[in-house]
């Protein structure tokens, strides 16, 4: 990280020590507490900084006000009951973190998913993405002092919460996988207007681009800012958009692709500088790649299983088997007591999610209830390089580097 | 409810309206009231939701959310309140100025919701007096604005005359 | 299940364990899983960021056996490397198990900081060499280590962290009512006692909330 260094003349020492003001060492050093409840971070995250006049020396992220416990309740509810809590895990992509969990679980049981199903996962994932970096960008530009990008990417929003909700039932926090497949089949008619929302969105984000990416003041506060060196950026795990735009090529969709995105032909874009200007040119290029996806996955959607019919001891099948076929019946009955039956062992994945790499560490001892649940956070390890990155900017400029790396303190803290 | 309606009688009065006290000053305060999101979770985006422009909450003149408690009125305490928050969230309540109010958002403020574990407060009214508690995970913007109009019609049934004249409590801490 | 995309073999494998004789491996079910001696644990990480591509560390954590278990805590790292396109677990064994210590990583890998902290906190795993041991997501007065296994769910009574809320309020953090929730059968034992229930204490009307 290059830092900057400016000469700053703080004036006579003795005559401000004889007007009693405090010092430390000779320079004018203020401690300043931002948060926990503050309006320019993403959530609760508490930041002591201790401050030169204007410019920040010394910044430590404060975490822990949002964690609820999740990982030992993990440890008492079988893998189905723990879909709702993955929801909340990034509240702003429900859905790719269900499918995530989903998949390491499926993953612990060597579990083929049909094709469908994985159609189903790929589509409803990208529309998370889009959903994810439409608010990242509109509260970023919110940050940066703009309040109507945040409202344009709202009216987009709402339109994706529509699309949720006729899917899964609620608009979002939509608990929609299941280990074994998904909750429910897809509507009819929902594929059409999923690509009507497609259609009109690139226009939308052009509005947010005409507003921010070539405005001057945006430019001038976020060119420059927040600059993550490629070593740095690895060295600290980071992942997902941030990494990218420090000039690393990882996306774990190209590189360990996972429920068929080894079909769809999608660009990755990379940043040069991995400052805040290159991090929200990063996000912007992924909401159309994203929305590529999603139109060829419509073009191409196939038909059959929406869940993996032959594992009898793990997905609860249809109800109306359930409520005709006694044996669906036992099924059903057991698998919602006890939990779905998995293997014992141990089994690590992890699923691009918009923030960054979510992984799910999960040991198993055999039964319907893990042993252990590890839930690793991309925005915790992401939010971890602020200790490095802060000192040398100004005070004004933390708003707009916490905008920009994104992070959801939900699963920061889970 | 009837009591505290504003009352115009023409051919008596003329120009000049007589009524309660009560119904004037409940009158301008439940149409202005300011909202400090506590937004600590995932129902600060449905509370940031409703104030977008689908559900929008500035009909009922709510759109000034100032982050700054001494500028507001109501907090409305949107997600999960945990034992290491529970300070944070008395202080500000503690900072704003009386009249004030508290809704609390969603299953986790109001009870704890689905988080029954070691870190999670069972409920934010074990800290703060709650005046509307609103159900869902997390309730649907328009379950938030219904909530905001019982607020409202709360506010127009106090006894705002006597309150004034009480002294004001001394702020703990 | 297969992975197409991953270019660790089993020549790879051989290569490392020939190399390092402080090393085992476990399995390759999902990816390759070694175990590491304590002792080398530091050399082992240095060797994997400097010689091997493996430059990302994607998590670390710690795993609590039971205190029946012989080796009660274990650490748990997962790395990544861009060139084999694969993971690589490595699982470090706390040698005593009333005061779990590991070695820390966190000058070769400067993510291991945050992640070693967490499990600091909980699991009571002391990390020796780390510059700043302290509890990330507790606050720091707590007393428990809340991810050990005897440590109850719903958890137990401590003082509030801030004595003029405490003064104002009468509020403590107190154990959450496990009626209700979550329920789950257990699968093994008599069916008489199949019933779904809630996995850790049940506080109900006739058995008392846990001390």
């Amino acid at each position: 990280m290059s830092t900057t260094t400016k000469e700053i003349s703080i004036g006579d020492v003795a005559a401000r020590q004889a007007a009693g003001v405090s010092q430390m060492e000779g320079e004018e050093r203020m401690a300043l507490n931002v948060g926990p409840s503050h309006p320019t971070t993403h959530g609760v995250l508490r930041l002591i900084m201790e401050l030169n006049g204007d410019m920040i020396e010394k910044c430590e992220p404060v975490l822990g006000y949002l964690h609820r416990g999740d990982e030992k309740i993990a440890e008492n509810m079988t893998y189905n009951q723990f879909v709702p809590y993955t929801d909340r895990l990034d509240y702003l992509s429900p859905l790719a973190n269900n499918v995530a969990y989903a998949i390491s679980v499926e993953k612990l049981a060597e579990l083929e998913i049909p094709e469908r199903c994985q159609a189903i996962r790929v589509l409803v994932c990208e529309l998370a993405r889009i959903s994810s970096h439409l608010l990242g960008m509109g509260v970023f530009g919110m940050d940066a002092g703009a309040w109507t990008p945040f409202m344009y990417t709202f009216t987009e929003r709402e339109k994706l919460y529509t699309l949720f909700e006729e899917l899964t039932g609620a608009r979002f926090t939509t608990s929609y996988t299941r280990i074994g497949g998904v909750a429910r089949d897809i509507p009819d008619g929902w594929l059409k207007k999923v690509s009507k929302f497609c259609d009109e969105l690139p226009k939308a984000i052009d509005e947010v681009e005409k507003l921010l990416t070539r405005n001057r003041i945006f430019i001038d506060r976020t060119e420059g800012i927040g600059e993550i060196s490629k070593e740095d950026a690895l060295a600290y795990g980071m992942t997902g958009p941030n990494l990218r735009a420090s000039g690393v090529d990882l996306d774990l969709r190209k590189d360990k692709p996972y429920s068929g995105y080894e079909q769809y032909d999608f660009d990755v874009p990379i940043g040069t500088r991995g400052d805040c200007y290159d991090r929200y040119l990063v996000r912007i290029e992924e909401v159309r790649q994203s929305i590529r996806i999603v139109n060829q996955v419509i073009k191409n959607f196939p038909s059959g299983a929406w869940y993996a019919e032959d594992a009898k001891k793990i997905f609860a099948p249809p109800k109306e088997k359930i409520l005709n076929s006694m044996e669906e019946l036992i099924q059903n009955f057991m698998i919602v007591t006890e939990g779905p039956q998995m293997p014992s062992g141990e089994v690590y994945f992890e699923a691009e999610n918009p923030k960054g790499a979510l992984g799910f560490y999960i040991v198993s001892k055999g039964g319907g209830v893990p042993y252990r649940l590890k839930i690793r956070a991309p925005s915790f390890c992401n939010l971890s390089i602020l200790d490095k990155l802060a000192p040398g900017h100004l005070l004004s400029d933390i708003t707009v580097i916490l905008g920009s790396l994104d992070f959801v303190m939900g699963e920061c803290d889970r | 409810m009837i009591a505290n309606e504003v009352a115009y009688n023409g051919k008596v009065e003329g120009d000049v309206i007589v009524t309660k006290a009560d119904a004037v000053i409940n009158w301008i305060r439940k149409h202005s009231v300011w909202p400090m999101p506590m937004g600590l979770a995932c129902c600060a985006i449905e509370l940031m939701a409703s104030a977008a422009s689908r559900y929008d909450i500035s009909r009922f003149g709510m759109e000034v959310m100032r982050f700054s408690p001494r500028q507001s009125d109501c907090m409305i305490v949107a997600g999960t309140v945990t034992y290491k928050m529970a300070e944070v969230v008395r202080r500000i309540y503690d900072q704003m100025g009386d009249p004030k109010w508290v809704v609390a958002m969603g299953a986790c403020a109001s009870t704890g919701g689905m988080y029954r574990s070691y870190a999670v407060m069972q409920g934010v009214d074990t800290i703060v007096p709650v005046d509307v508690y609103v159900s869902g995970c997390p309730p649907r913007p328009e379950a938030l604005l219904d909530a905001m109009m019982k607020l409202q019609d709360k506010i127009g049934n106090e006894s705002s005359v006597k309150n004034l004249k009480k002294k004001p409590p001394v702020v703990a801490g | 299940m297969q992975d197409n995309f991953s270019m660790i073999d089993q020549d790879f494998t051989d290569g490392l364990l020939d190399k390092h004789d402080y090393l085992a491996e476990i399995s390759h079910a999902d990816c390759l899983t070694l175990s590491c001696k304590p002792a080398h644990w530091v050399a082992f990480a240095k060797y994997l960021c400097q010689e091997e591509t493996f430059d990302l560390l994607v998590d670390l954590t710690a795993i609590d056996q039971g205190d029946t278990a012989d080796i009660r805590f274990e650490v748990v790292a997962h790395f990544y490397s861009r060139v084999h396109h694969d993971y690589l677990r490595v699982h470090i064994d706390c040698l005593d198990n009333d005061k779990p210590e590991v070695d820390s990583i966190a000058s070769i890998y400067p993510a291991a900081d945050w992640h070693e902290r967490e499990a600091f906190d909980m699991f009571g795993i002391i990390f020796s060499g780390h510059p700043n041991l302290k509890r990330i997501l507790m606050w720091d007065e707590y007393p428990y280590h809340p991810l050990r296994k005897e440590f109850p769910l719903a958890g137990i009574d401590t003082p509030l962290p801030a004595p003029d809320v405490v003064e104002a309020t009468d509020a403590s953090v107190e154990p959450a009512p496990m009626m209700g929730g979550p329920f789950v059968s257990p699968g093994s034992g008599p069916m008489s006692d199949a019933e779904p229930r809630a996995k850790d204490e049940s506080w109900t009307e006739e058995t008392e909330k846990p001390v």
